[in-house]
């Protein structure tokens, strides 16, 4: 549904998106993540047609977005940074006038202004002006407008910005929904969100794409991924980690904690160990007291920091 | 068909906000008092014993509007841009042009429906004498025309700008000009120092000698024209000024 090709845009002698290509089927959500400023919603505001790219091409459901941009702006719903809306109106007579620059007419127009006010639990302020609402209901009403015409492209900038955790919740669940129908693009900070919405993340940094994977395939990067965390009684941490460097298969091996005889260790895997470091390490230890053994997934924010500031992984990662 | 539905979309959305804020009735009554104001008082409608509205009601009006006008069209794209919603608006399927038309016909309307308030000062001289009410049709028309010039001149300052303050005082200063260019003291130090014929490329431009045609109840095409033609290079320039500002 979205292709994007060699995307570029230049604001005076900065570029803030250089060279991203991607592209999303029907039923993808798309996580987009990336620190500040990183060019994600430069990128997002060229796909749904607001900035003109410097550089190519952005296609939406077969339309380029510059040289058709009325038959591509039709497929495409757009929740812009910040949920901005017009604060003069009700929230009834907003998303009314959003219906009906989609087009959408007489029932028609009532009844996708009910389906969506449904959707996003806007029936206590339907009446109530934009100006008086609170961040989360002027969020949901914004969102509201971007899914007025159920639309098969979605482009969500920072969707559960501001709202609190159980609407954050709420908004997870909807995008993953609507995400098996239709196209989904959403930027943001959170890294569980991409857990819990996201079937593919790309991880944008400086203007360029530098991670691209489904969100597992992104915590295999991880150095943590399959790393082993071992506690047991007594026993010294030197007896434990010099016995668990033995063991094949392990890079290395650090000492968490060690108190009133309890040793916390994790042993971290060479690559191509996944999975099967726990076992090896519950064999070199069966002699001890074994408390706790736990494989570890591997990390997003630690994939995340280490792609976009490798310079300070490393302390991190202790 | 559908762009100006889509137009008409937007016109609608436009005069709702100024109906739902205070700024229609500000500006309503502040110009009918303005005009009563000048007319009955100033200009001595009544003692002048002359069943005309021209010198006492519309002479006026090319200054009424070089303040009121700018106030109603400051917000038109200055508040879009400060809110963020010019981001929702050029996103929707519309082209930028049915968005800018349908933005300045609602302030157009609104304008309209401010001079068509006035009418008690119409009915008055009509009880009290018998003027030409051709000539105050033309009249109206051609301060119409005008106020649409003007309008057309704050969009583009109002698109220039996050600051409505800032696009308030750019288009007063931009209408303060197209008025003195035409008015007569300012012409009179111009001819001594420039030959007349460029003076009168000068005055051409400004709203006072267009305007002039319609209060004597001729509506030449050239004057029609004139202000037909401001109004469409203004709403031009404002669609470039747009774009620019994406284009980065």
């Amino acid at each position: 549904m979205i292709k994007v090709q060699n995307l570029a845009k230049v604001f005076g002698t900065k570029r803030a998106v250089d060279g991203v290509s991607f592209s999303v089927e029907r039923g993808e959500v798309l996580g987009f993540l990336g620190p500040n400023g990183a060019g994600k919603s430069t990128t997002m505001r060229m796909i749904t047609g607001f900035l003109p790219p410097t550089g190519g091409t952005v296609s939406v459901g077969g339309f380029d977005i510059v040289q058709h941009p009325i038959q591509a702006k039709r497929l495409i719903g757009y929740l812009p940074e910040n949920a901005p809306a017009y604060t003069d109106m009700t929230v009834y007579g907003f998303l009314n006038f959003a219906a009906e620059i989609r087009g959408l007419r007489g029932d028609a127009r009532k009844q996708a202004v009910t389906r969506v006010v449904e959707m996003c639990f806007l029936e206590s302020v339907l009446h109530q002006s934009v100006e008086t609402l609170s961040k989360g209901y002027r969020h949901r009403t914004c969102f509201a407008q971007s899914i007025i015409h159920d639309p098969d492209v979605l482009v969500l900038d920072e969707p559960t910005d501001g709202l609190d955790p159980n609407q954050k919740h709420e908004v997870r669940q909807l995008i993953r929904r609507m995400g098996e129908k239709k196209a989904i693009i959403f930027s943001t900070h959170i890294l569980e969100e991409v857990d819990a919405s996201c079937t593919r993340a790309i991880i944008i940094d400086r203007g360029k794409i530098v991670a691209n994977g489904t969100p597992h395939e992104l915590r295999q990067k991880s150095e943590w991924a399959g790393a082993v965390t071992l506690r047991v009684k007594g026993v010294a941490a030197s007896a434990v980690t010099s016995k668990l460097n033995l063991v094949p298969g392990v890079k290395k091996v650090t000492v968490l904690d060690e108190k009133d005889g309890h040793v916390t260790v994790r042993a971290f895997p060479k690559g191509g160990t996944n999975g099967a470091l726990a076992a090896a390490v519950g064999e070199a230890a069966h002699e001890w007291q074994i408390e706790q053994l736990q494989s570890e997934e591997g990390r997003l924010d630690e994939v995340f920091h280490s792609i976009t500031m490798p310079d300070t992984v490393k302390e991190v990662a202790q | 068909m559908n762009a100006w539905r889509n137009v008409w979309t937007i016109t609608k959305r436009e005069l709702g906000a100024y109906f739902t804020s205070p700024i229609a009735y500000v500006f309503i009554v502040i110009f009918l008092l303005l005009c009563g104001f000048f007319t009955f008082f100033v200009a001595q409608f009544l003692n002048a014993r002359e069943a005309s509205l021209v010198r006492p009601f519309f002479d006026w009006h090319p200054w009424f509007y070089l303040f009121l006008v700018p106030a109603v069209g400051m917000r038109l794209w200055a508040e879009e841009r400060r809110v963020g919603t010019i981001e929702l608006l050029l996103t929707m399927p519309i082209t930028a042009w049915q968005a800018i038309v349908g933005k300045f016909l609602a302030s157009w309307l609104f304008l309209a429906l401010a001079l068509v308030l006035t009418f008690p000062v119409v009915i008055t001289v009509n009880y009290l004498g018998h003027p030409d009410n051709g000539v105050i049709l033309t009249a109206y028309i051609g301060s119409w025309l005008m106020a649409g010039a003007y309008l057309a001149i704050s969009c583009i300052t109002s698109a220039l700008t996050r600051s409505q303050v800032v696009s308030f005082i750019i288009s007063v200063m931009v209408c303060l000009f197209l008025i003195l260019a035409g008015y007569p003291p300012v012409i009179n130090v111009l001819e001594q120092f420039v030959s007349a014929r460029a003076a009168d490329f000068v005055t051409s431009f400004s709203v006072m000698t267009h305007f002039e045609g319609f209060q004597r109840g001729v509506l030449d095409s050239r004057d029609i024209i004139f202000f037909l033609s401001v109004i469409g290079f203004s709403l031009f320039t404002t669609s470039v000024i747009l774009r620019t500002h994406r284009a980065g």
